[in-house]
Order: structure tokens, then C-alpha cells, then sequence
């Protein structure tokens, strides 16, 4: 009798199920709007031509080796990737009260910090302290903190399906109502799977209420410079919850903005109060890490960590970073014209006031799964798109499969 | 920003609502503590004794005391490069080809388990990845006790990965000062106490931190009792091929018990058999009933990792596979592994015949008789101490050293510090 043999079969993760169906399609005119990955417009995966650049460095320095990085990672790393969050002249790293854990993509720096606050945070035992998540979120946020200790994880109201944008009452009402310290996971921008961020004066109001309260703000970055094509517009809502006086979390990603997803790299930035509390909060921080991975990958963070070090190499990332969030905002701009062309019924503005690589359409599961079915579109079935997957050779498809979707299917 | 009350942090508070107005969240954060073993480092670099010997460290040095990337890795990684290979995400459970070569590689290309599928590998974020992996899935599916039995001693961070991973710990007997090896009949008679179920713990090969490792027909004993005992096998190889230059040899363990019918665990690492540390490359293995338990259990796994890190790095793995999977290569790579432990072989010859030349009296055949990148010499706590102090040799309290640390340069400085503090 096996030891394993009651265990369950476990569901597929929807998102790579899909990128798995979409392969066994032979369909000519399929196209994959789920997985949440850059792609040109011819479809194809792009390495970005600083990285290609500076990894040929890497390959031809002979004094490189592969020894292990410290616990909490290439300090080079780290120091320049929380430079990018707040700002190159950010009076929190004036003041030394900023610190970085090298963490394995934007996963992995989430992970480190809800195991840190389910340890440290508010007490020594933050199993039954609220963490709330937007509704819709991420899906895989959930399981991040549920897996850290957190056994109280509920949403905050975010997405108002009616009128297809941001349910700023309901957030507010959430915030007044929420227990005080519970946990707050924010989108710094380009809200996935939306694709829609509070203006500056909605942040200003949230963070109002987050201070009054007292209520913790844990960013979660993947987009810095894809949403709006500028660095510093992105990190606006970060920038500001900082010179407000909070201390906070921000699980910084490299996958989106360097193309480099698989080599996972990511950093938790953590803004204290002071360097004393810093220190201590490094210090606990390895404790995690270190039987979590005990150290990080260092191919990924030696290519950010020589590309954002280096102001050649950062100028040309940050161009190549607008290529990308340019052709994604052409495509939205065109998606739209074409669905009002098509005359399909609905209003499609808010495909170009979302922001990012996702835009959520607004398609009931019903005319999802048409699209899949009979169009060979695949999308989530939140009716989430990847406005990465739209080219302009499928872009007439797509928008035709979506009018046929809303006129044939309720 | 100003702080109303100041506080010093050196315990847990419990604050009411009010004070947290003005305060950090962290006051009640403790200092962590030190790492042990990089605190031996930090203290090697700050001494200025151009005769200074970093004993401490768990990575390969060459015969400079120099870090070695391995040749069959920067040809890997030259093949690699001129692919222009994308980088898009690796599935949940790794890459494929590297998985399969990796479990080739621990079980034998031909091995029974492989061809019928019923064992799942995923990649790992090197052996600690692999530990805290398998450690989770033990803490969530495994119904017996929850108490994971270690050698005593074992590596340092296996008690924190599973505690952490909400498991108990728990010890047998292995080491034995007296002789500074194995003490067999200790172990039997603690492993025939340990209630049915309970996971065991046993290091492949190159134990660490004793480089005291079971001989061949010690280890059938182990097999035939823990069966008798039920109990599940963690196997922990983070040494194949460095212990005895053979990575047949090496496995050999893990392939008996397999053979013996034991549905083990096993973890594996590649930073010390082909030097990629940094890239953190690691596989986690199952061996299960049948092919169909097997996908249930990789389902499962994949539902454990997602929320960890989503999917592992891709670069370390490539250069594993490419260098399995391509002959040249291959063949390059298990004369580099053998180099690297015929060094550290000669090094522990040397060391003894360096403190019979010194005139020490005391019986050192252990260092000969260990195996692996460690050995525990045996020194007391004021030994070492000593050591450190008068002859800026760096080690760990309990009496390790790191062979790797060792070159023909110094050994003859080492000897003749280890015979002043013993003599």
C-alpha cells in the first residue's frame, strides 16, 4: 500500500492549461490571448537586444564564475533594482531605510515577504491577520499567502463589471471596514487582470484611509515601464505612498519589463522606518531565505544588475522597454477601432483607458468559451485578454471572433 | 517623518493600537542570528595573515584556492549562447529534458522506476530548493508521523528547511567520536525504535559534515531494517560523483534501496558536481507505486511550487543538460568530477602524511578514510579555537574543514597547526 496513494489528483493551473491547449490546436488562425508574455508582432517571443548585449558580456568575462551569490543576493542587484522602484533620488534611500531580497521573480519576492510578515508583523504570529487581495487579482496571490500561514485572506472590492472600471467605493468602504493592520496587496500599476489603476487622486484617497487605519501596504510591481512605457509614471503610487511615510513592501518582477521570465528574477524592496529596524528585518528575512533557496540565481541578476548599473545599458533597456508598451498600446488603440468599426454592441473604451498588457473584456464565460470553441481564441475565462497576443495580422480575426461572440452569444 | 517614542528592540513588545501611530512596524522584530558558517568567513576576510587558510567554505577550490568553473560548463555554455534561445517560462516542474537526464543520472539510465514511469522528478532551486520542495509535500500528503529522523550530526540548515516546513525533528546515532566514524551498531538500534512510517533521512554519499559514509554491506543492513521499520527514505545526494570520483559508485546507495523495493524521496544538487552554485540547479524526485500515482503526485507538486517561485530558472539547467546530454561533454565532465575528488583525496594523504612528518602521535586515518568535500578532524571546540587564533586557520566549531581549502600550498601549514594544538 503506497504511502501516496490517497493523493488527489490536483486541477491543471488554468493559465498554462490554456497555453497548453492552444499547442494541441491545429486550427491556422488560432491565436493564444492568455499566457501573460511579451510578444512581437509576429507572434514570437522577444529577447531584448540589451540583454542579448549584455549577456555576451557575461559569456566573454572570464573572471565571472558561479559561486554562490550571498543569502540575500547580488547586492549590486539589489540596491539598483529598489533604485528603480522609488526613484534615483529617493530620500528613503538618502536616509539608508531601504533594503532589497534578490527573490525569484515577482513570485518568489512575495513569498519571502508574507513569510515574513506571518512571522514578524504586528506580533510573532500573524496566522489569523487579514491579507486582503483586489477581486479580481492575480490568482495566484492567494495561494502565496495562504501558503505563508495566512488563514484569513479575503477580497477587497476592485472591478465593477457594470461599468467596467474601478469600484472606488467599494474599495474605500473595504478600507474604513478592514480590521486594523491587516494586510493590503496593491497593484503598483497595470492591474492584472483588469488592466485598470486608480488615477493619482484615488491613490491619494486610499492611501488616506491605509494611514488612518493603519493598514499595511504590500505593492505588487510586474509592470514597472510596460504600463505607460515611462519608469517613473509607473512607480507614481509606490513614490507617493513613500514620501507619505509608510513602511512598505514592494515585490519588484524583471520578467515583463526584461523579457528575462525564465531566469526569475525579482526583488522584495523593503522601506523601514530607519536602519536599525532595516538591519533586523534583513537579518530575519535570511533566516527565510535560506531555507526557502538559500541563495538566488545569479544569471538573471547579474543581466539587470549590469544593464540598470551601466547609463548606456539603462538608456537603451528603457528604449527597448517602450518599444514594447508602445506596440501594446497600438494594439489596443486598434482593437477598439475595429470592434466600434464592426459596430459591435457595448462601449469598448475601456479597452484603451486599461493600462498594460491584460485588458479585461468585459466576455461572459459563455462567449469565452465560444471564442475558444468555434474562433480558436484563447483567452481566460474571465474574459481576461493578453494584448501582447494581438499582432496586426490577427487582429481583424480577433476583433471579427469577438463581435460574433457578443452578437450570437448572451 | 518623526518618531514619538524610541524604542530599544531587543524583545517582543505588544504594542497597543495608539503607539503604532508614530512607531515602526518592526519594533518587535529580533535580530536574527548570525549564519555560523558565514561568520567563519567574515572573520577570515578581516585577517590580514598572508598564511590564512579559509577552511569553512562548502564550495570546490582548485589547487590555487581558486574557485574552478568546470571546462565541460563554459563549453555548455558556449554551445548555449550561439542558440539564441528565448526566455520564456519554464513549465511549473522544470525543464523536460533536464528532469529526465537528472533522473538518469541518480538512478541509472536503465533503471526499472524510469521505464515504467512510475517516479516524477521536478527541477529544483538547487538542494536547498529540493529539501524544502519535498519537505512540503511531506508536511501536506504524508499521513504517518510528522517527525523526520536526521543523523546526528547532519547538515545545519535540514532542521530549519523542516521545521520551517512544519515537520519535527528528530535524530539517530551515526557519528562517532571515539573513532571519528560510523557508529553502525548505534544506528541500527536507534533506527529499530523509530516508530513505523516516520520519514528517515540518509545522506547519499560524502556525508556532511563527517564525510562518514556506511560501506556497502552496512547500507544493506539499513535497507533490510527500515524496511522492516516502514519507514519512508529521504535520500539527500548533494555529492554524486565528488565523493568518490564515480558517480555509479556514488548512486550506489540509492539504487540498492530502490532495488529493495523502498518508494524513496530523493534530492538532488548540482553545485558541487559541476560547480554551477550560483545557478541553482536541482532535481526532486518520487519514486512512486505506478505511472498513475506518479502524475497525481507531480500534479501536486506543481500545486506546491507555483506559490513559491511559479517556475524554476532556466540558465543552470541548460548547462546541466546540455553537458548530460551531449557526449563529448559528458565524458568531459566525469573526468573534471574525478579530478576534483582525486584532488581532495590527495589532499587528506597528504594532510596525514604532513602530521606523521610533524611527529604527531595521535591515529588520523580517518581523514584518509572520509570521504567527500568535508572532514571532521576530530579537534575539540579550544582546539579550534586555538587553531584559528595562533594560526589564522578558519573552520567551524565542531572540528570541520573544508578539504577543498586545502592545496598542496598550504597543507604542509595546516598540518603543522593541527599538530601544535594536539600535541
Amino acid at each position: 500500500m503506497s504511502i501516496f496513494s490517497d493523493v488527489p489528483q490536483a486541477p491543471p493551473v488554468a493559465v498554462f492549461k490554456l497555453t497548453a491547449d492552444f499547442r494541441e490546436d491545429s486550427h491556422p488562425q488560432k491565436v493564444n490571448l492568455g499566457v501573460g508574455a511579451y510578444r512581437t508582432d509576429d507572434s514570437q517571443p522577444w529577447v531584448l537586444p540589451v540583454v542579448k548585449k549584455v549577456e555576451r558580456l557575461i559569456v566573454e568575462d572570464d573572471s565571472l564564475n558561479h559561486e554562490y551569490l550571498p543569502i540575500l543576493g547580488l547586492p549590486e542587484f539589489r540596491s539598483a533594482s529598489s533604485k528603480v522602484a522609488l526613484g534615483d533620488d529617493s530620500p528613503a534611500i538618502k536616509e539608508n531605510r531601504v533594503g532589497g531580497v534578490q527573490a525569484l521573480g515577482g513570485t518568489g519576492a512575495l513569498r519571502i515577504g508574507a513569510e515574513f510578515l506571518r512571522r514578524w508583523y504586528n506580533g510573532t504570529n500573524n496566522t489569523a491577520t487579514p491579507v486582503y487581495v483586489s477581486a479580481p487579482t492575480w490568482e495566484n496571490h492567494n495561494a502565496v499567502f495562504a501558503d505563508a500561514g495566512f488563514k484569513d485572506i479575503r477580497p477587497y472590492h476592485y472591478w465593477d463589471a457594470a461599468k467596467r472600471g474601478l469600484d472606488l467605493a467599494g474599495l474605500l468602504d473595504d478600507l474604513e471596514k478592514a480590521p486594523e493592520h491587516s494586510i493590503f496587496v496593491l497593484h503598483a500599476c497595470a492591474h492584472n487582470p483588469t488592466g485598470t489603476d486608480p488615477t493619482q487622486e484615488e491613490w491619494k484617497k486610499i492611501a488616506e484611509i491605509m494611514k488612518r487605519r493603519k493598514l499595511f501596504v504590500f505593492f505588487d510591481s510586474a509592470y514597472q515601464g510596460f504600463a505607460s512605457g515611462s519608469l517613473e509614471k509607473d512607480a507614481w503610487a509606490i513614490r507617493f505612498f513613500v514620501s507619505e511615510g509608510f513602511e512598505l513592501f514592494v515585490a519588484q518582477s524583471f520578467s515583463k519589463n526584461f523579457g528575462l521570465y525564465n531566469e526569475r528574477v525579482g526583488n522584495l524592496t523593503v522601506v523601514a522606518q530607519d536602519n536599525e529596524n532595516l538591519t533586523r528585518i534583513l537579518s530575519q528575512m535570511e533566516k527565510i531565505v535560506r531555507t526557502t533557496w538559500s541563495n538566488p540565481p545569479s544569471q538573471g541578476a547579474r543581466i539587470v544588475s549590469k544593464t540598470l548599473n551601466c547609463p548606456e545599458l539603462f538608456a537603451e533597456w528603457k528604449g527597448n522597454v517602450k518599444t514594447m508598451a508602445d506596440r501594446v498600446l497600438l494594439m489596443r488603440d486598434q482593437l477598439k477601432s475595429k470592434l466600434q468599426a464592426l459596430g459591435t454592441p457595448g462601449t469598448w473604451d475601456h479597452i484603451t483607458q486599461q493600462i498594460g498588457m491584460f485588458s479585461f473584456t468585459g466576455l461572459n464565460p459563455k462567449q469565452v468559451e465560444y471564442m475558444i470553441k468555434e474562433k480558436h481564441v484563447y483567452l481566460m475565462a474571465s474574459g481576461r485578454i493578453n494584448m501582447c497576443g494581438l499582432t496586426t495580422k490577427n487582429i481583424d480575426y480577433v476583433a471579427q471572433s469577438i463581435h460574433e461572440a457578443v452578437t450570437k452569444v448572451q | 517623518m518623526y518618531s514619538f517614542f524610541s524604542f530599544k528592540h531587543s524583545h517582543p513588545h505588544h504594542y497597543s493600537p495608539a503607539l503604532f501611530l508614530y512607531s515602526s512596524w518592526w519594533g518587535g522584530v529580533q535580530m536574527g542570528p548570525p549564519d555560523p558558517i558565514l561568520g567563519v568567513t567574515e572573520a577570515f576576510k578581516r585577517d590580514t595573515n598572508p598564511k590564512k587558510m579559509n577552511l569553512g567554505v562548502g564550495a570546490y577550490r582548485d589547487d590555487q584556492g581558486k574557485p574552478f568553473v568546470l571546462s565541460c560548463v563554459r563549453k555548455a555554455e558556449a554551445l548555449i549562447a550561439a542558440k539564441q534561445l528565448d526566455k520564456e517560462y519554464l513549465p511549473i516542474g522544470g525543464l523536460g529534458e533536464f528532469t529526465k537526464a537528472c533522473a538518469q543520472l541518480a538512478l541509472g539510465a536503465d533503471n526499472e522506476v524510469l521505464k515504467s514511469g512510475r517516479s516524477i522528478t521536478v527541477q529544483t532551486i538547487s538542494g536547498t530548493g529540493s529539501l524544502r520542495i519535498g519537505a512540503n509535500f511531506l508536511s501536506r500528503f504524508h499521513g504517518g508521523p510528522r517527525d523526520v529522523y536526521l543523523p546526528k550530526p547532519s547538515w545545519g540548515n535540514h532542521t530549519p528547511i523542516f521545521r520551517d516546513a512544519g515537520m519535527q525533528l528528530k535524530a539517530y546515532r551515526y557519528y562517532d567520536p571515539s573513532t571519528c566514524g560510523f557508529d553502525f551498531k548505534g544506528a541500527l538500534d536507534d533506527i529499530s525504535k523509530i516508530p513505523e512510517q516516520s520519514v528517515i533521512l540518509l545522506h547519499a554519499c560524502a556525508h556532511n559534515p563527517t564525510g562518514v559514509d556506511p560501506k556497502p554491506e552496512q547500507w544493506k543492513e539499513i535497507a533490510d531494517l527500515v524496511k522492516k521499520r516502514n519507514l519512508l527514505v529521504f535520500f539527500d545526494m548533494a555529492y554524486q560523483g565528488f565523493a568518490s570520483g564515480d558517480i555509479d559508485r556514488d548512486a550506489w546507495s540509492v539504487r540498492y534501496f530502490i532495488e529493495q523495493g523502498h518508494n524513496i524521496v530523493l534530492s538532488q544538487s548540482f553545485a558541487k558536481n559541476m560547480g554551477l552554485y550560483g545557478e541553482r540547479v536541482g532535481g526532486f524526485t518520487v519514486v512512486c507505486n505506478d505511472a498513475d500515482e506518479a502524475k497525481r503526485v507531480e500534479s501536486q507538486l506543481k500545486i506546491l511550487i507555483r506559490p513559491i517561485y511559479s517556475n524554476p530558472p532556466m540558465n543552470g539547467a541548460r548547462i546541466a543538460t546540455t553537458i548530460l546530454n551531449t557526449p563529448d561533454l559528458r565524458s568531459l565532465w566525469l573526468e573534471e568530477v574525478h579530478g576534483m575528488a582525486n584532488r581532495i583525496i590527495k589532499m587528506r594523504e597528504q594532510l596525514v602524511a604532513g602530521l606523521k612528518k610533524e611527529g604527531s602521535t595521535h591515529n588520523w586515518q580517518h581523514v584518509i578514510d572520509q570521504i567527500g568535500m568535508f572532514c571532521f578532524t576530530g579537534l575539540k571546540p579550544e582546539q579550534v579555537e586555538r587553531l584559528t587564533k595562533e594560526f589564522s586557520v578558519y573552520m567551524t566549531k565542531d572540528g570541520r574543514i573544508s578539504m577543498a581549502g586545502v592545496s598542496s600550498g598550504n597543507v604542509g601549514y595546516l598540518a603543522h597547526g593541527i599538530h601544535a594544538v594536539t600535541k
